[in-house]
């Protein structure tokens, strides 16, 4: 019993946050993503770096189910996102928006707020909660919680993009090129900001990217996606001895 | 300017005036509303639905008051043929814009509030329809001051309103009955145009 007890225990930690195995995706003929198949381990970052058109958009769309994949299987949890609960899957990945995408209807507050009300929080443990995460982001709840997202800088509300997507404690955490709109400086307090409270939390975290500076400076891991394909699968120190073409063409950019 | 003898006249007609124009708009925008929202569902039913509103707003207005005369149920003499009328009139400057605002919200606004887990339900009522309201409520505020002028034909098939005093004083060609008619229309319009525009600030003010 004890032995069986462990085995079905180290099964369950071992296995993959989150797994592509063997997807496909194919639209009008197009053969978008091509049989992708890597893992995250509970607790990693891995960024996956392309370019435009590369199939990072449908990546992503895949994991919170905004796409189904033509074939192979997307697992969250070891679960795949076929067989999840939609709504269920998007209120565990806390998503990090390009440009941000907050309402610019709700007050900070609400925006950070938002899906721990969709899960039924009560007031008073959203309130607080809210408090916590601007607090943790640096932005002092006093002074920005009944703001609206357009009276704050790009900065700011990158924050608050952070702060909303850690809001219900999820299992997962999704980056789409946050940090792309921002200028340099901000770019980089916020990277920093991005470590500490990776560090912090430990939480697994998909990030995606067309910045290599950015993918090597966060991650645990690379996944360097062209055309559709897993070109490169590397730790950063691995990844910048890559031989292949389109790793080349990015780290000349470096 | 206006004598005496008519303002008891004109307070009244002023009332019914109001009363038609209410009841109509009420029906239009709750018909309107809903229907609206349906198209941004359903694009196929788009070009029927949006082309028959257009037909109506093109048939002049006296001329749709007379075909309305000898329909069943709808149509006959008075003020229901003239609430049917005004409706139809109505809609469709309230389908169109809330069709409008709708689709004009920010597709990524739209995308992350479905990334974030919110069902179509709250799509709806969280993000498409605050961020439309002002679309939608300018929609709102075109059709009633409209309707507003629209109105006064209503008298020419017996649905009252301030029409009555227009239609009067034409025959008569007594200026001062057109009148009696005329500005009471012109300062509804204004003051319906007046509160839309302030309750559109207070939807947009916090966050402009």
């Amino acid at each position: 019993m004890a032995l069986r007890g462990k085995s079905l225990d180290s099964s369950l930690s071992a296995g993959p946050a989150l797994e592509f195995r063997g997807v496909s995706y194919r639209i009008n003929g197009n053969l978008i993503l091509d049989n992708l198949s890597f893992g995250i381990e509970p607790g990693r970052t891995l960024v996956l770096l392309g370019r435009s058109g590369s199939g990072k958009t449908t990546a992503l769309k895949m994991l919170n189910g905004l796409l189904l994949p033509t074939s192979g299987q997307v697992l969250v949890e070891s679960r795949a996102t076929s067989d999840w609960d939609l709504i269920e899957l998007r209120r565990s990945i806390g998503y990090v928006i390009q440009e941000v995408g907050l309402f610019p209807h709700f007050t900070i507050g609400e925006n950070v707020g938002l899906v721990p009300r969709l899960n039924g929080w009560t007031a008073d443990r959203i309130t607080a909660r809210v408090a916590e995460l601007l607090h943790q982001v640096g932005l002092e709840p006093a002074r920005f919680l009944n703001r609206y997202p357009r009276e704050l800088s790009g900065g700011q509300r990158q924050r608050v993009g952070v702060a909303r997507a850690l809001a219900a404690e999820p299992k997962l955490l999704l980056f789409d090129e946050p940090f792309g709109a921002l200028d340099p400086v901000t770019r980089v307090e916020l990277q920093d900001q991005f470590l500490e409270l990776r560090d912090r939390l430990g939480k697994t975290t998909i990030f995606f990217t067309h910045d290599v500076r950015e993918a090597l400076r966060l991650c645990s891991e690379i996944a360097l996606l062209h055309r559709g394909r897993l070109e490169v699968l590397a730790k950063p120190a691995e990844f910048l001895n890559s031989s292949g073409p389109e790793a080349r063409a990015f780290l000349s950019t470096l | 300017m206006i004598p005496p003898y008519l303002w008891q006249e004109m307070a009244q007609l002023t009332g019914e005036h109001f009363v038609l124009v209410l009841v109509s708009m009420v029906i239009a925008a709750g018909a309107g509303l809903p229907l609206g929202i349906l198209l941004t569902r359903r694009a196929s039913l788009r070009t029927p639905l949006l082309g028959f509103a257009n037909v109506m707003q093109t048939i002049p207005s006296l001329a749709l008051f007379g075909f309305l005369i000898p329909i069943p149920l709808i149509g006959g003499i008075g003020k229901r043929t003239a609430i049917v009328a005004l409706v139809l009139y109505a809609l469709l400057p309230i389908l169109r814009n809330t069709l409008a605002g709708i689709l004009g919200v920010d597709a990524a606004v739209r995308e992350s509030a479905i990334a974030m887990g919110m069902t179509g339900r709250q799509l709806l009522w969280e993000v498409e329809l605050p961020l439309a309201a002002p679309t939608i409520l300018a929609g709102i505020r075109i059709a009633t001051v409209t309707t507003i002028g629209t109105a006064t034909i209503a008298a020419a098939i017996g649905g009252g309103g301030l029409g009555v005093f227009i239609f009067r004083g034409i025959a008569s060609v007594d200026t001062t009955q057109i009148l009696a008619g005329a500005i009471p229309a012109a300062l509804l319009a204004l003051l319906s145009d007046g509160g839309f525009s302030w309750i559109e600030r207070r939807l947009t003010e916090p966050r402009t």
